[in-house]
């Protein structure tokens, strides 16, 4: 998730991931019956060296990466990864290992084994055993994501095509350089506990991406301007072009559907607009926030922070702690927004990146409050957390990235509710005296107990009374996170709700990532700092 | 898994390219050991281990290009991954800057490799743990921290008589300590390729002792503000500047090295006359790879011909000297249209320091802010490398050549080519996540708001 100097960076591959053909990918995976013997054979392999409880996750993650710029195909990568992670509850403690391209059960159970004996080596430096909520087995299951169109099933000739006619959009309106590139993600996981669980799952994701640059070889300068696509759950239907997706404006924005050619020609003319546009005046100002952007300040300020694992400290020495203290949420009326904001949590929303039947400790998923008329009502907790939290159930948000990562909390899809009372985006900047309208996500950044942020963007309109005066540059805005819920006065109605979200969500030691989608209405934020980001080298 | 020797992995190498029916074949073969501990809560919360052997098989045919990679190394597996590399390459769009494979390579061997990381187990990194942890307890302080080690060779050859092989190990240590109560945070990072240079209660002494010198913090108004960076800061800082060398960007026009009117900034003099910034793989503080290869990265490089990756030596590079920008990065394609020697990208960074403690250059500041570590650090504009982010774990007032008191953190807006145009003094540089980074004293940093966070 992020972007460098005006190129694409890309992302750490799951470990241990080997480069095949496109028609590997489309090869079925091993067949459910011996998924189920590999894993039965690893549950009682656990259990007769002493284990207390133990999961399996069989797991084959399929990506396939189409990477170009201007008028060349830069790479095709095609990578499949397969393995088995055994993780195990023996002398109160967790243990887990996990071994490449298992075959037969000698292999899963010898994972099984080894994560037996970690746990009791590492028994002896724990403090407390380990406490887990009940959960009920749901015998023999499975979930599909409901795609239309199996990404990996789209001949690579026709996402070769599209992103070369994106690239030449870009280079005729405009732009000096394109890059453009296609992310497509296929995670099959098998899931078996000593609970009597055994989930089969299915997993999509898409995300097509470009970044243009304008250069103004008088001044020197270069100006950029990226996709406003989300990535999605979704198969290759995220790029049909469908009229009813669009929402138009001053610039035109997605819902489900991504017209990525029509992205890319506005794009390239806003990047060569860029260059005349005003310098912002540093100050504050009243912000009007499009989902393309609030996702982030979302996944930040709310995602992240009321994570229970950061909260109670267990991330203390890399992603860091929380202001969302206990206490906060044992008084009841912490004040993390105003009225008008409601934030859930929600693993089962259709199409976004976090939706699965079951998390990856065999919970079935579900969907829950944060906060409710701006008051902290709750946090995101797994198996292990939810006694802290009084819970007699997880809330079903534990990943891991890899059958050979072990699996801990990560963040569901956190969402601002929409708007009961109808407003369009026009009312909202019509009552706007003197605002800025931010599009899309830029540069982020938030300090480890989730007070203190900064955000950039792609597109920032002037309002000034009521009325768009133009386009600015050199925007981004400071604040703290209850300060910034707290000015949160109108959020638009559910007609323009949007998805937003991250591919690469990064978090623990070592790093694991993980995808995770933010929904919201457009939100007016009043009174908030923006400073000029103009320097001169 | 074992690391294999040259002489097996070479063997190997030998019989994958004697399959190649291609224009023109690259292998590259890789694998070790990784593990790790972590900890919080002054209590282990997770250890694991993971092995891994792989070879990457790369087919040329024409300007095509294919690869695929195979865990199994038996005749019959290696020949059939062979043609599936071929088979791909013929399928793969044409590629206008392929550029053909290199012929034999001269290699430096460093020294890169410690027997004492690759006879680590599970019971040596539980004793750093309770090294780290019991010292912390001792004074009611709570730690949270993680080891990890690795052990891997990797080996590289072609079909044009190419090989080289290198084998290494190393060791990243890190610990966050924080006061029972909340109030005040310490850290600590330190990263060798010996395990016997990791002293971990010793090092963990000093985030203790940050931690709770850090309690009861007072809030300076933001502004501008004389610094001293420590080398974990600084480090943080200039990874940007160094990531951002690539003279195809910068002749493109969008870098900070693109000059107004076009072309590069090469020869001009950027920052500080006293900054200077090499590279070289022999350095035995802090030695690096002795090629450009597919090593054990995780990823490898998949924007194809960007210079990672095809086996060129790695050598003594200076990037800028006495301030002026010396040299810049070339992909082989880039520096083939242009003339000139292609340049790969360094894995590690000397920036060279002075004689000064940490401790002289805080003698020697009237007013200003110790700074141990920089926290979520974001480019905001790439034309300026005007980075964004926040202090943390540290953050003291210095009066009169004395630390006077903690200050709240602050975030701050500021760029590397800024911060070294502005340097006072420096330090005696010291190893941070595999680079040499001297403590770095400069005025005129930019905070522009307050955090609350500890």
């Amino acid at each position: 998730m992020g972007l460098g100097t005006a190129g694409i960076i890309l992302p750490n591959l799951p470990a241990f991931s080997r480069t095949v053909s496109p028609e590997q990918l489309l090869e079925p995976g091993l067949d459910v019956a011996v998924k189920k013997r590999l894993a039965d054979a690893a549950l009682n392999a656990a259990k007769s060296k002493g284990a207390t409880y133990t999961d399996v996750r069989i797991g084959r993650y399929l990506n396939q990466f189409v990477i170009t710029r201007e008028d060349k195909v830069q790479n095709i990568v095609n990578t499949e990864s397969y393995g088995v992670g055994v993780r195990v509850i023996a002398d109160g403690c967790w243990g887990f290992a996990a071994v490449v391209d298992a075959k037969n059960e000698a292999d899963t159970a010898k994972a099984a084994e080894t994560a037996v004996a970690i746990a009791k080596a590492n028994a002896k430096l724990m403090k407390e055993p380990v406490q887990l909520a009940s959960q009920k087995g749901y015998g023999e299951v499975s979930w599909k994501a409901p795609i239309q169109r199996n990404a990996f099933e789209v001949p690579i000739k026709e996402k070769v095509d599209l992103l070369l006619g994106v690239n030449d959009a870009a280079l005729k309106n405009g732009a000096n350089y394109v890059n453009s590139v296609l992310f497509m993600v296929n995670e099959q996981k098998y899931f078996a506990s000593t609970d009597g669980t055994y989930a089969d799952q299915d997993i999509h994701r898409i995300w097509p991406i470009f970044t243009v640059t304008a250069i103004d070889p008088k001044t020197g300068k270069f100006e950029t301007r990226n996709a406003l696509s989300a990535p999605m759950g979704m198969g290759y239907e995220y790029l049909q072009r469908n009229p009813v997706d669009k929402v138009t404006g001053i610039t035109t924005r997605y819902n489900k559907g991504y017209d990525m050619l029509e992205d890319v020609t506005a794009a390239a003319k806003q990047a060569r607009a860029k260059h005349a546009a005003k310098s912002v005046e540093a100050g504050k100002y009243d912000l009007v926030l499009d989902p393309s952007h609030l996702w982030l300040t979302i996944h930040e300020s709310v995602g992240h922070p009321l994570e229970l694992d950061r909260v109670l400290g267990y991330e203390a020495n890399f992603a860091g702690t929380s202001f969302a203290t206990l206490d906060k949420w044992k008084s009841k009326d912490f004040n993390y927004g105003s009225k008008q904001v409601n934030l859930i949590a929600d693993k089962t929303q259709v199409g976004s990146l976090g939706a699965v039947g079951y998390d990856d400790e065999g919970v079935q998923t579900q969907k829950w409050d944060l906060v409710r008329d701006g008051t902290l009502v709750n946090y995101q907790a797994i198996r292990d957390q939810a006694h802290i939290i009084d819970e007699d159930h997880s809330q079903g948000c534990c990943y891991a990235d890899s059958w050979s990562s072990v699996q801990f909390q990560r963040m569901a899809n956190v969402s601002l509710e929409a708007g009961k009372t109808p407003l369009s985006v026009a009312n909202m900047i019509k009552d706007v005296k003197k605002g800025i309208y931010i599009i899309g996500d830029g540069s982020f950044s938030i300090d480890q107990q989730r007070y203190n942020f900064q955000f950039g963007g792609q597109l920032f309109y002037e309002i000034k009374d009521g009325q768009i005066a133009g386009m600015l540059k050199d925007v981004a805005y400071q604040s703290n996170t209850q300060e910034f819920w707290n000015s949160c006065v109108q959020v638009c109605d559910a007609s323009d709700y949007r998805l937003g979200g991250s591919f690469f969500d990064g978090k623990g030691q070592p790093p694991q990532s993980s995808a995770v989608s933010h929904g919201s209405s457009t939100t007016r934020f009043n009174g908030v700092n923006v400073i000029n980001t103009a320097r001169k080298i | 898994m074992a690391i294999i020797s040259k002489e097996e992995a070479k063997k190997i190498l030998d019989k994958t390219l004697s399959f190649s029916k291609a224009d023109e074949m690259s292998v590259s073969l890789s694998g070790g050991r990784t593990s790790n501990i972590r900890y919080a809560l002054n209590s282990v919360s997770s250890g694991g281990e993971a092995d891994n052997m792989s070879l990457l098989i790369t087919a040329g045919i024409g300007k095509r290009a294919g690869s695929a990679t195979i865990n199994e190394f038996d005749d019959r597996s290696i020949e059939r991954t062979v043609r599936r590399a071929e088979e791909i390459a013929r399928l793969a769009p044409e590629n206008s800057e392929y550029m053909p494979m290199l012929g034999p390579q001269q290699y430096l061997e460093t020294p890169m490799y410690s027997e004492n990381t690759a006879k680590m187990d599970a019971e040596y990194r539980a004793q750093v743990a309770f090294d780290s942890v019991d010292a912390c307890e001792q004074k009611n302080l709570s730690a949270a921290g993680f080891l990890q080690d690795s052990t891997g060779f990797s080996a590289i050859a072609n079909s044009k008589g190419l090989f080289g092989y290198n084998k290494s190990t190393s060791v990243d240590f890190s610990v966050t300590v924080r006061t029972a109560d909340g109030t005040g945070s310490g850290y600590i990072n330190r990263d060798f390729n010996d395990i016997a240079k990791l002293k971990a209660r010793t090092v963990t002494g000093v985030a203790m002792q940050k931690a709770m010198a850090s309690v009861n913090a007072r809030a300076l108004e933001p502004g501008k503000y004389t610094v001293i960076l420590e080398p974990t800061a600084m480090g943080t800082l200039l990874q940007s500047m160094m990531s951002g060398m690539d003279t195809r960007l910068a002749d493109e026009g969008r870098s900070f090295l693109s000059r107004k009117g076009g072309g590069t900034r090469l020869g001009e003099k950027l920052i500080d006359e006293r900054v200077t910034i090499y590279s070289d793989p022999m350095n035995l503080e802090a030695p690096s790879e002795p090629f450009a290869g597919e090593g054990r990265n995780r990823t490898g490089s998949f924007l194809g011909g960007n210079g990672v990756g095809d086996g060129r030596p790695q050598e003594k590079v200076t990037w800028f000297e006495n301030g002026v920008v010396k040299n810049m990065i070339y992909t082989r394609f880039w520096a083939d249209k242009k003339g000139v020697k292609a340049t790969p990208p360094p894995t590690g960074f000397i920036m060279a320091g002075g004689d000064q403690s940490l401790a002289d250059l805080i003698r020697s500041t009237d007013k200003g802010i110790l700074v141990t570590r920089l926290w979520y650090v974001r480019m905001v504009d790439p034309k300026t490398l005007l980075q964004t982010g926040l202090t943390r774990d540290g953050t003291f007032y210095i009066e009169n050549g004395q630390i006077k008191f903690p200050i709240k953190n602050f975030r701050f807006n500021e760029s590397a080519v800024i911060v070294l145009n502005n340097v006072e003094a420096l330090g005696a540089s010291v190893r941070v996540n595999g680079n040499l980074i001297p403590p770095v004293k400069a005025r005129d940093f930019t905070f522009t708001s307050l955090s609350d966070a500890v």
